[in-house]
């Protein structure tokens, strides 16, 4: 099966700068890859130009086998790619119902169509087996760290999305928190999307992750299968860019 | 808050029957107000220890109809140009200049109407686009720019008193003598239009109301209690009669000559203004999206919001309803002179907008809020010059007023953010 989204010699510089020297990267339907990698590694300047925030210097950037120009939000979210970012970009003072349609609310007759958002919000929480929401229509400024993450996961599912980015979900998060947040990315990939999990928790990658693609000072390592490998190998691939003697690249 | 503790394995059933009694909407209403969303609450407790403390003081002066009506008059314009600063404030930004832009405007309108004598619809529509305009080149200046919008707005505060000075000359009026125009803030509608006006009032807002609430009851979504609702509309009900009914009192001092009664013309400009900028505020998807950019402009950005064409929007709105504001005060003096819109005019309309319960912070207000604060400090105004106060006591007064307000905002907020709550 050919990957759902395929990066190909990706390059990005800011001024002097190179920050990405010809990443590849691939991500399957079905599948959690997880993006890995130091600070400064490049991740996050990776998943902007997926999401059309920078746009890459060079390199051919495939969307389920055809090559697509990405160049701003809205052109990933046409293709079906969402994106979680870390700090979640969400409006404290609006509620969950209006977070999760922020900028694409449903209209009737030229207005706000409050019921049938609010039907669909509930649906898409229920079809994630989110059960820790009372209320869709409190605002989200009242909400637990990993109530918001699951705002946000949901936000991005809301939208039949065949790619979800998430961007380090489970960092501010507790134990318990983690946990739950975890076993809804293994649910999104399970209902057939791809999920891109970029972390630095090497115990959530092991725990949900299919893939693991390794990130070093701007290029990559390589893209290893989670189960053929071992904390120790991913490790050291994370500090000193090459991938050790053993593991299937 | 319907929402359960931050401990997530604690998986809640997703719609608990509420406490749907009249103990269980009081108690809902206090946790809102404890977790520090006070809305409009203190500017309305406020508003009525005003009214008492004033009518004990001057129950004579202060209670007639005449002073009633007077009261409405006098606060027009700044109600009116706090509606509008609103929505900039809702940004988190401010519009200092808002006062200079609605007497600008009213002078263009004097230009036009008296001096160059054109009909009274393209004079009008020549006050309303100068003040689109200047909301353009500000919200241009603040939006693209990046200038902070008190430097702009400062800058055209200063400018625009210039344009109006250079406009009329130095010590010189416009009178205006359109009977249109003076009758927005000095007419009163016959007294049965008053009632139907009223009645529509109160009916339109329960029906829509009611049906909105059975259609969403239908589709088993959120919905407040029946017996919140009868609440509200009953609130309403008596509001609207006792202030229709007290407005068509005869209130002339010599009815003989002429007779002074009913609802005035002004009110019917600010509830149907309230109207309207309430619901494209609620109900538009461009209302969604101001407070969206007030609450989190980089998460609207990334949700494919223009925060640029939003926050610029806005600044036109404010103008314009800067030039209605301007139109209102030159209606009230049946004249434009270099200092309408000037003295405290937008500092009142700032601070009604505060007052009424609109953060300076963002994120935070409704329309109504602008009434509200502007009927307190109407009162405020009102009320200090019954008792004869001079002047320097009503802006001490007035200025402790906007303090408090402005106290409650903040430690709202902290106590909001303390428990979680906006």
């Amino acid at each position: 099966m050919s990957p759902l989204l395929e990066l190909h010699g990706v390059e990005k510089s800011f001024g002097a700068v190179q920050v990405l020297r010809g990443v590849d990267l691939s991500v399957h339907a079905g599948r959690v890859t997880a993006l890995v990698g130091d600070n400064g590694a490049g991740k996050s300047t990776l998943v902007k130009g997926m999401a059309g925030i920078h746009l890459f210097d060079a390199g051919d950037y495939l969307f389920e086998g055809e090559p697509v120009k990405v160049t701003n939000p809205k052109d990933a979210a046409a293709l079906g790619i969402e994106v979680v970012y870390q700090d979640l970009a969400l409006c404290d003072n609006l509620d969950v119902v209006h977070n999760m349609f922020l900028g694409r609310e449903m209209k009737r007759l030229r207005l706000v169509d409050e019921d049938t958002m609010e039907q669909r919000a509930r649906e898409t929480l229920d079809g994630l087996s989110v059960r820790t929401l009372k209320s869709v229509r409190t605002p989200v400024a009242s909400l637990s760290g990993g109530q918001r993450q699951t705002v946000a996961i949901a936000r991005a599912v809301l939208w039949n999305s065949k790619l979800v980015i998430l961007d380090e979900p489970t960092a501010a998060l507790g134990v318990a928190q983690t946990e739950q947040v975890l076993r809804l990315v293994r649910r999104l990939a399970d209902r057939g999307l791809g999920v891109l999990l970029i972390s630095h928790n090497l115990n959530d990658v092991f725990e949900v992750a299919d893939d693991i693609a390794v990130l070093y000072l701007g290029g990559m390592v390589g893209q290893i299968e989670a189960a053929s490998t071992t904390r120790e190998r991913v490790v050291q691939a994370i500090t000193t860019g090459v991938v050790p003697e053993g593991g299937a690249a | 808050m319907s929402i359960d503790t931050d401990d997530p394995t604690v998986a809640a059933a997703p719609d608990p029957e509420p406490d749907n009694s009249l103990g269980g909407i009081f108690r809902a209403y206090l946790a809102k107000l404890r977790g520090g969303e006070v809305g409009s609450l203190p500017a309305v407790l406020g508003l009525i220890a005003l009214v008492l403390v004033f009518s004990s003081l001057r129950p004579e002066q202060f209670t007639n109809s005449f002073n009633f009506a007077n009261l409405i008059g006098q606060s027009a314009g700044v109600t009116v140009l706090a509606m509008g600063l609103v929505f900039v404030l809702l940004l988190g930004e401010i519009d200092l200049s808002a006062g200079f832009a609605g007497g600008t405007c009213a002078g263009v309108l004097g230009v036009f109407l008296t001096r160059q004598e054109w009909p009274l619809i393209p004079a009008l529509l020549a006050a309303l686009l100068t003040g689109a305009l200047i909301g353009l080149i500000i919200g241009l200046l603040v939006a693209r720019l990046g200038i902070p919008s008190f430097v702009v707005t400062l800058a055209a505060f200063l400018g625009l008193q210039g344009v109006l000075l250079t406009m009329i000359g130095e010590g010189g009026t416009i009178p205006i003598r359109n009977d249109f125009i003076n009758g927005l803030n000095n007419a009163n509608l016959p007294v049965w239009l008053g009632w139907v006006l009223g009645i529509v009032c109160i009916v339109g807002y329960a029906a829509l109301t009611y049906i909105t609430d059975a259609r969403r009851r239908a589709k088993n979504l959120t919905v407040q209690p029946i017996l919140l609702w009868a609440l509200k509309a009953g609130l309403l009900t008596v509001v609207v009669l006792a202030v229709v009914g007290y407005l068509s009192v005869e209130r002339s001092r010599n009815p003989a000559l002429t007779s002074l009664k009913g609802v005035p013309v002004s009110l019917v400009v600010i509830v149907g203004l309230l109207i309207l900028l309430t619901f494209t505020l609620t109900r538009t998807a461009w209302g969604r999206h101001v407070y969206a950019v007030g609450g989190n402009a980089e998460a609207a950005r990334r949700a494919g919001i223009n925060v640029f064409r939003v926050r610029l929007s806005c600044f036109i709105l404010c103008s314009t309803m800067a030039a209605v504001a301007g139109i209102m005060i030159a209606s009230r003096t049946n004249s434009v002179n270099p200092n309408t819109g000037g003295e405290t005019t937008l500092l009142y309309a700032v601070g009604a907008a505060v007052i009424g319960g609109t953060s300076l912070f963002g994120g935070k207000g409704r329309v109504i809020d602008a009434v509200i604060g502007g009927t307190v400090v109407a009162v405020i105004d009102n009320g200090m010059g019954l008792l004869d106060q001079p002047q320097g006591t009503v802006w001490m007064v007035t200025g402790l007023v906007l303090l408090v307000a402005a106290s409650v905002d903040a430690l709202s907020r902290r106590r909001a953010s303390a428990t979680g709550h906006v």
